[in-house]
């Protein structure tokens, strides 16, 4: 790490310890550091890592239990209230006032601050026109979009002009539009020279970051800048394409090959990190060397903590272990999820429809939050519903799993009409909801016996299928834990197989992945393909524009209205440019959102 | 330690999140208004108008006269019947709460001056009720005698006599204690339970790490939520002593002066548990559900407002002293119908002082400006 610059941030030996349930449970594990000044820091980490106990250290509202940690050379423990004299700090939900107006907010906080009356103004103007918030200035912030609370919070924890800004997981919740806004500020703001320690659990935040702090379960993994954390994989990184045969299948074809440590989809192919630099490989796979980016360093790294002994939440097998089902097909019709072998060549059932949306409105009293759309999903299809904060797709989901009757327009899922017949319709769908919704005080066993409960399963056949599940999602030795105790990653996993006991035809994933690290993630959409495969119909939404990917077709909404319908590759093509001419998939949906709303934003 | 720049933005910031947020309105204005009318209006202690049956058995002039003069008290509403047994089936019934039972040789008696010529039978399922009527039909049937003796020129002998003085609420209003010792329980509720659910709320929206970790100072965020909800309570209590003066005709006895000396010391006391609870629960939930636990219901059970302190078993009369508005109950009480009472006020007084020290010695040994 560069030693010209120096430290305004110190950990030296930091542990913290936490009381949970009667239990201590270890946050932060002896951990060394320094956030250098003058450059943006990257604290990176699934849900649980230790990225807030971090924040937390460094703004004094934490001491901790061992170790020492100086801020702007100034001891926590005890000159806590100089070093909060000095540092600008926004806390995860923003910490904003949502009965208080933009203006009021900015106000308190200058207030607490201690910015002289006479500056207080002139300040606000400077921040009001940095995050654009000024036109809003007497609007409610409880009244803001996601993305403007937290450009509000930006500014009010900027309003002194700090030495240091902490922010902790400034673009959780926030869609792909306002992450990008809000790095143009952060950056914006290093070239002031100001030093900014970021946390976040999107990965690709990485890349826009100078230095990468790592942390997995309390430890610190790496502490380097990008280039050094992706060097050595360099040579390593490939494209794997091969003509007439799909994605999905030469993702797990590659996955299974010795010396492949990680395969996952993107764009036209397949992304392959190997063990090491490789010779070009046989036709009729094409191998095209590609820049490691930092997800593949922290996979590499995950897997590498994994054979040590710390293990990822996730345990991902580098062979996918084909689990015989417990369960004789009941049901002659249902698809049997799970048991599809590897080397079958596609699915072999006919793609007839399985939703069809026609015409499909919604309104809450004048606001039409969805204003008629119409798609059709095909059996075995994994199906994405891509859009920024309020596009409407909540709204749409909770209309396709019968929670919410449409206003007008047709819906028809698994061949009923919902509304009709909603109980009927809703016996072929699993739902698993964003927050996993389980019962905490209930074990895994129990949370299993009741949904299965639920769905109306008893005998022999619920026990089958509670077997099932334990077996399949590698829950056997948690059965007895209660499901608020388990690491997040198998909350997931548990989510998912309580949604899959009564062998839906239909899955709904609300955000199923955010938070989770990335083998986790890896793991579970491995299980979505398998699902796929036996012909399940996965709907998905997310916000991990990399996983937009891994559907077989996507639509994209704003404003209720649907702006691109298709392939991931042929929405992307939409968004193509002259200076773009291959967009991502983030490129891609910022700008064909930005080209629909911006007429209608300028217009507000 | 304090700058007037960032109290002002504090007070400033809570008084704007009470003016927006109707759920504190609710609390402290119109739950006071709600609980004022209630026990107002529709909880009453006295007896009025208490169906009775009157037993007659042998019509005379006298028992004409003895139930006419009954008739005319607003305490009762006479049922009249002939046969016991059927104004008993009545009382079964619960058309009655009473029976007076004159009978045959009621006249016969009372001529020949023998005594108690008459049988009373209460419903005793509701015990203050029949207690009361009791006492009324006696009290009648002793007024009545006097008079027909009177009357008569003769002078009545009895054992001895009751001679009745009921000082300080001379009408024998229930309302009249009601409404003073309900104060104490709508400036515990806007003391206590507002500020802790307030503070609570601030924890679970993520704000107060946000506060924390800006250069204001404890004792500013303690006082940022002092001043507003002692100025909110010290409304609350206007409003519900306006009401008890000129709506429900309290009197006020004491001093005025004493009385808002009184009430800002026992809030005092109500925003230091606040305080206090919120330093524990960070979650409105649990904040709510221990502010009513452990304030509330006590203002409400213990505090001698309706339940007479002296007629609880021992252990819980000594409990009663460590409920504050135990010692402002008493203190409103004495000042309305009292007047200023030198010792009952000193010694609440001070009672009240020590616990509002105790509260906010407590709160600032707890807490820290810190999250762990």
């Amino acid at each position: 790490m560069s030693s010209a610059t120096p430290a305004v941030v110190e950990l030296q030996g930091c542990s913290k310890w936490f009381q949970r349930a009667g239990q201590r449970v270890l946050a932060l594990n002896a951990v060394t550091a320094q956030v250098a000044q003058g450059r943006v820091t990257g604290l990176l980490g699934p849900d649980g890592a230790g990225k807030t106990t971090l924040m937390r250290l460094a703004a004094s509202l934490f001491h901790p239990d061992q170790g020492e940690v100086q801020v702007l050379g100034l001891n926590s423990r005890t000159q806590g209230a100089q070093i909060q004299q000095l540092i600008g700090y926004m806390p995860q939900r923003f910490g904003l006032y949502e009965e208080l107006t933009v203006q009021e907010n900015l106000d308190l906080y200058a207030a607490l601050q201690g910015l002289e009356p006479s500056r207080q103004r002139a300040r606000q103007q400077e921040l009001l026109a940095l995050t654009a918030l000024g036109p809003f200035g007497a609007r409610r912030a409880g009244q803001l979009s996601g993305g403007m609370k937290q450009k509000l919070g930006l500014a009010c924890a900027l309003l002194r002009a700090p030495a240091l800004l902490l922010l902790d997981e400034p673009t959780v919740g926030v869609d792909p539009i306002s992450r990008r806004e809000l790095w143009q500020i952060i950056l914006g703001l290093r070239h002031q020279g100001l030093s900014v320690l970021v946390s976040t659990a999107y990965l690709d935040e990485a890349e826009r970051c100078d230095d990468l702090l790592l942390l997995h379960q309390g430890q610190l993994l790496e502490h380097a800048p990008h280039p050094v954390l992706t060097a050595p994989l360099q040579g390593c990184c490939f494209l794997v394409t091969q003509p007439g045969l799909s994605r999905r299948l030469l993702q797990s074809r590659l996955r299974q090959r010795t010396g492949v440590l990680d395969a996952t989809i993107q764009a036209e192919g397949v992304r392959v990190v190997c063990r090491e630099p490789q010779a070009l490989p046989q036709p009729p796979e094409q191998w095209m060397p590609i820049a490691p980016r930092f997800e593949d360093a922290f996979v590499v790294r995950l897997y590498q903590a994994q054979h040590s002994g710390a293990a990822s939440e996730a345990t991902p097998k580098a062979t996918p272990k084909a689990i015989p089902s417990a369960v004789p097909s009941v049901s002659p019709p249902r698809p049997e999820p799970l048991t599809q072998p590897i080397q079958a060549t596609g699915p072999t059932f006919s793609p007839e429809p399985v939703i069809e949306v026609h015409d499909l409105i919604r309104r809450f009293g004048e606001f039409v939050a969805v204003k008629g759309i119409s798609f059709t999903v095909l059996r075995g299809q994994i199906f994405g519903l891509l859009g920024a904060n309020g596009a409407g797709k909540t709204t749409t989901f909770n209309m396709l799993c019968g929670l919410l009757s449409p206003t007008a327009g047709t819906l028809r899922v698994a061949g009923e009409q919902l509304g009709r017949a909603a109980a009927q319709a809703r016996r072929n769908i699993g739902y698993v909801a964003q927050k996993f919704s389980l019962y905490g005080h209930l074990s895994v066993l129990q949370n299993l016996a009741f949904f299965s409960a639920l769905y109306g399963l008893r005998g022999a056949h619920k026990t089958a299928r509670i077997q099932w599940a334990l077996d399949e999602f590698e829950l056997t030795p948690f059965a007895l834990a209660n499901s608020q105790d388990l690491p997040l990653g198998f909350k997931q996993r548990l989510a998912l197989a309580c949604a899959l006991m009564h062998q839906p035809l239909i899955l709904f994933l609300d955000e199923p992945t955010s938070g989770v690290d990335p083998l986790a993630r890896r793991d579970f959409w491995k299980r979505i393909n398998q699902l796929a495969d036996s012909g399940v119909t996965v709907m998905i939404t997310t916000h991990f524009m990399e996983e937009a990917e891994y559907c077989d077709q996507l639509v994209l909404m704003s404003l209720g209205e649907i702006l691109a319908q298709g392939t991931p590759q042929s929405v992307r093509a939409l968004a193509a440019r002259p200076d773009q001419a291959q967009p991502s998939m983030e490129e891609a949906f910022i700008t064909l959102i930005q080209q629909h709303e911006s007429p209608l934003r300028r217009a507000s | 330690m304090i700058t007037a720049q960032r109290l002002h933005a504090l007070v400033r910031k809570e008084f704007l999140q009470i003016l927006r947020d109707p759920s504190a309105i609710a609390i402290a204005f119109v739950l006071p208004v709600f609980l004022l009318f209630l026990f107002g209006y529709g909880v009453s202690l006295d007896a009025h108008h208490v169906p009775v049956a009157v037993v007659v058995e042998q019509p005379t002039q006298e028992t004409n006269e003895f139930v006419a003069g009954l008739s005319q008290s607003t305490y009762f509403q006479i049922h009249p019947f002939t046969q016991l047994t059927a104004a008993r089936a009545a009382l079964m019934r619960h058309e009655v709460d009473g029976v007076l039972w004159l009978r045959s040789d009621f006249t016969r008696a009372l001529l020949q001056q023998r005594t108690a010529p008459f049988g009373i039978l209460v419903n005793g399922v509701d015990a203050n009720t029949a207690r009361l009527l009791e006492g009324y039909l006696q009290g009648v049937w002793q007024t009545w005698l006097q008079q027909r003796a009177t009357r008569s020129g003769q002078i009545l002998h009895l054992p001895a006599t009751l001679e009745n003085r009921i000082w300080f609420n001379p009408a024998l209003r229930s309302r009249n204690y009601l409404v003073p010792g309900l104060i104490a329980v709508i400036m515990t509720l806007i003391g206590a339970l507002l500020t802790a659910l307030v503070v609570a709320r601030e924890w679970e929206r993520g704000t107060m790490e946000a506060l924390m970790a800006t250069p204001v100072s404890l004792l500013e965020l303690l006082l940022g939520k002092l001043i507003p909800y002692f100025l909110l309570g010290m409304g609350g209590m206007a409003l519900s002593v306006c009401m008890a003066l000129w709506l429900f005709a309290v009197p006020l006895e004491g001093s005025l002066g004493l009385l808002i000396l009184a009430s800002a010391l026992f809030l005092l006391v109500a925003l230091g548990m606040g305080l206090l609870i919120s330093t524990v629960a960070r979650n409105q939930f649990v904040a709510g559900q221990i502010a009513i636990i452990v304030t509330f219901l006590p203002a409400f059970i213990l505090s001698g407002f309706i339940f007479d302190i002296g007629s609880m078993p021992e252990p819980i009369q000594f409990m009663t002293h460590i409920v504050a508005a135990r010692y402002f109950v008493a203190l409103l009480q004495t000042l309305f119908l009292a007047g200023n009472v030198p010792e009952v006020i000193l010694t609440n007084a001070a009672a009240l002082l020590l616990m509002a020290l105790i509260f906010f010695g407590l709160t600032w040994r707890q807490s820290r400006k810190r999250l762990d």
